[in-house]
């Protein structure tokens, strides 16, 4: 499709008066910063009606076929309007596992009764997706999924759990990867994909309690639960093969996403703002010279960040270890984010030790939140630790680690 | 992830893309480790044939404009030269000489121009005394004075961290003259007969001298007069950091692979030592810093200009590059010995060579801690 340079334009000043007029308001409560950190009724109702009004304004899956309730429009619009979304740091859309990943995926490979059914209640937040893929024994090594998928007739009976399940409270359907064959040769041919109701009689999301305190993900307890084969998506036994495709949502190395900011990013910048309000010895801590020194280095590894991200698009500049930008990123951005928020924490001084509730709380404690809450990034999706074995294997090529 | 972030940040030319593929070739030619290791030996940093094919491929002219015999291009393009010679640890004086020409540039007059740079094009050598005793970074801390006695100039005071000097015809030297900096041309023929003695320096790759200014009289002509001297004494500083920010990127790329060449050869306790996650995880760590020095380097080569005092973009882009690169290449080249046992220890090493380039090019023209000094100011306040 060719959109013109006006076009485009004439979208972006419309998008922008659209959002202007119709960002909500401060709910008076401090609202979560990802989809991972959803942990009250009060908040999900805030975000799921917010996702609803932006997907009816026509500005959340511009570029997804119109047949199912996308725009049916140039991608260009979308990135537009996502862009304005993120620069006027309104509230990000909640259903971002049906949005980014289980979305694309149905549309790559899904039936026609499958997009039929699905892509229109997910863009309109009428259907919360989760994701099933980890388990209480498998955290890290995904291909060894346990929980059981037996073929019965056209139906599958799904035994065992899921566990960190993001918005499990919540959600009317998990991509789930089961295992639907024991005897197979490697472990990752026994594996089967499923697009999988979750309020039917057998599925039992436990709430799990976060280090913040908080209620976030679930463990998702399925006994003897019934669905129908043709939740199925890919074939039988073709599970690792789909899991691998949504991973490459996941980490958005394929396109397809629905659009839409999926947290509230964080800058250094805040926290410089933050220490020109903090005291030290009488004086606003900016003037300290020990915490400059720590603001640059944060700002500094701000900018490398975001500057690896136009370099790796420069295949000249990527020679040696092409890959290593894109394949260290979640390690990288995850670690700094981290050390910012903690940093953010101790430049309160004594109230540091102040937390979400308390009134006279910094923020209202978002940075002692947030940085118990960074774990998340830390943990979820890899650790880092292991990040570094597979930054150090694949694109090092050391020795695998036994 | 900034909020100021611009599409244009990094710019990588098609000039650039091809000097760096050349140069890559060139040094890894030229300067294989035992290349390195004969030199070190050696008079001089670099032989004097190698030193003719680098001025014949037109590489010392690369910033200089084409009306002086140079290429017209920018020091952006020296970026993608100098890293893969820092990659080899191949020593010479293309960075002085390009810095010279720089200066020239900056503050000379039509004469000076039409005098030096064609020939600094060519393949002279000129050497930069900038340092004093003192050790400090700022270059407008002088002790060395000119005094005038109408049209003559009379020098005295001692300049430290002259490199390749037995091998320059021309000295770029700062002094204080009426109390104010100042940069004069040195002829070598202007020198008394002792005026360089070595310096014993931790990089036995460089060849370092003491010069000594008592009493080198010069034609007041040799004065470089620009307006803002101090201004322009600043970008020759910024300018030298973007160029070892880009030597120290090609020495931290070397000495991963130094160090992984080894990781994934030697066995202990039955296993390759890399696959030991204490080995294998700093390895990603030294990774990581070298790709952001990279990308710190590059938007620095995209942004920064000489003489252009009044852009604060390139000034924090040349010393976030700077304070990345030398974080990076201390970090990649301090592991590279550790993780190298009882053999890292030795002389035999080749880690030892890294580190100690690590230490000279951090040390000179400001440390980590120091640029972070200055980017505070520019960034907080």
């Amino acid at each position: 499709m060719n959109v013109s340079a006006k076009a485009l334009d004439d979208f972006r000043v419309e998008v922008a008066a659209w959002l202007m007029a119709n960002k909500p308001a401060d709910p008076g409560f401090l609202l979560p910063q990802s989809f991972m950190e959803v942990g009250t009724d009060q908040q999900f109702e805030f975000l799921r009606d917010w996702q609803r009004k932006v997907y009816e304004a026509g500005y959340l899956g511009m570029a997804w076929p119109a047949q199912y309730g996308g725009g049916g429009r140039d991608q260009a619009f979308q990135d537009i309007a996502t862009a304005e979304m993120a620069r006027q740091k309104v509230p990000f859309m909640t259903n971002t596992i049906g949005l980014s990943w289980a979305g694309p995926l149905i549309l790559n490979m899904g039936t026609e009764a499958q997009k039929q059914a699905y892509i229109k209640r997910i863009l309109s937040a009428e259907d919360i997706w989760c994701q099933g893929f980890s388990e209480p024994d498998n955290g890290s090594d995904l291909g060894n999924a346990q929980l059981r998928a037996v073929r019965d007739g056209n139906e599958f009976v799904l035994n065992g759990s899921k566990i960190w399940t993001s918005l499990g409270s919540y959600a009317d359907y998990m991509i789930l990867l089961a295992r639907s064959n024991t005897e197979t040769n490697t472990k990752y041919e026994g594996l089967s994909y499923f697009l999988s109701p979750m309020k039917i009689p057998g599925v039992d999301p436990v709430p799990i309690r976060k280090l913040t305190g908080e209620y976030g993900f679930t463990q998702t307890f399925f006994d003897d639960a019934r669905i129908p084969d043709t939740c199925l998506i890919g074939e039988e036994g073709k599970g690792w093969q789909v899991a691998m495709k949504t991973l490459t949502f996941e980490r958005a190395v394929s396109g397809g996403q629905a659009g839409g900011v999926h947290s509230m990013p964080v800058f250094a910048s805040e926290v410089v703002e933050l220490a020109r309000h903090a005291q030290r010895d009488g004086r606003p801590a900016i003037e300290d010279p020990l915490i400059r020194d720590q603001l640059v280095a944060l700002l500094m590894e701000e900018r490398g960040l975001d500057l690896n991200n136009q370099r790796a698009d420069i295949p000249g500049l990527n020679t040696e270890w092409p890959g290593a930008i894109a394949m260290a990123r979640k390690l990288t951005n995850s670690e700094w984010r981290q050390r910012l928020n903690q940093f953010a924490v101790t430049l309160q001084g004594a109230n540091a030790s102040r937390y979400v509730g308390d009134a006279q709380a910094v923020d209202g404690g978002r940075w002692q939140r947030g940085y118990f809450n960074s774990f998340s990034s830390t943990i979820g999706g890899g650790t880092s630790q292991i990040q570094k074995n597979i930054v150090g294997e694949r694109v090092l090529g050391l020795p695998k680690s036994e | 992830m900034t909020e100021q972030t611009e599409p244009s940040d990094i710019l990588f030319s098609d000039e650039q893309a091809q000097l760096l593929e050349i140069a890559e070739t060139f040094s890894a030619n030229k300067s294989p480790i035992d290349a390195v290791r004969r030199q070190l030996a050696a008079e001089d940093a670099i032989d004097g044939a190698l030193w003719r094919e680098i001025a014949a491929l037109g590489w010392l002219g690369i910033a200089i404009p084409e009306e002086f015999g140079g290429s017209g291009l920018g020091l952006g393009e020296v970026v993608a030269i100098v890293e893969p010679m820092g990659r080899k640890l191949l020593s010479s004086p293309l960075a002085s000489t390009t810095l010279a020409a720089q200066a020239i540039l900056c503050t000379g007059n039509d004469e000076q121009k039409s005098q030096w740079l064609p020939q600094l094009a060519a393949g002279t050598v000129a050497a930069l005394a900038l340092t004093e005793a003192h050790g400090d970074w700022d270059l407008c801390h002088l002790t060395c004075t000119a005094t005038r006695n109408g049209g003559t100039l009379s020098l005295s005071g001692g300049k430290t961290f002259v490199t390749d000097a037995a091998q320059a015809d021309l000295f770029l030297v700062s002094l204080a003259l009426d109390g104010a900096p100042a940069l004069v041309l040195v002829e070598k023929s202007a020198l008394g007969k002792d005026a360089l003695h070595r310096e014993v320096v931790v990089d036995e790759t460089r060849r370092s001298y003491g010069l000594s200014l008592d009493g080198v009289e010069l034609p007041a002509a040799n004065l470089l007069a620009a307006a803002d001297l101090p201004g322009c004494l600043k970008s020759l500083h910024l300018a030298a950091c973007l160029l070892y920010a880009a030597e120290m990127c090609g020495g931290t790329a070397g000495v991963i692979n130094v160090t992984l060449d080894y990781l994934k050869t030697r066995r202990q306790f039955d296993h390759f030592i890399g696959a030991y996650q204490a080995l294998k995880h700093p390895m990603v760590d030294a990774l990581v810093g070298l790709e952001q020095a990279r990308s710190h380097l590059y938007h620095a080569a995209t942004v920064f200009e000489m003489g252009n005092g009044a852009d604060g973009r390139g000034e924090v882009a040349v010393r976030m590059a700077k304070a990345q690169a030398a974080a990076a290449f201390a970090f990649a080249s301090d592991r590279a010995i550790q993780f190298h046992g009882a053999f890292g220890f030795t002389y035999d090493c080749d880690a030892q060579l890294y580190r100690r380039r690590a230490l000279w090019c951090e040390q000179q023209h400001g440390d980590g801690l120091h640029h972070r000094k200055h980017l505070a100011g520019l960034l907080l306040d």
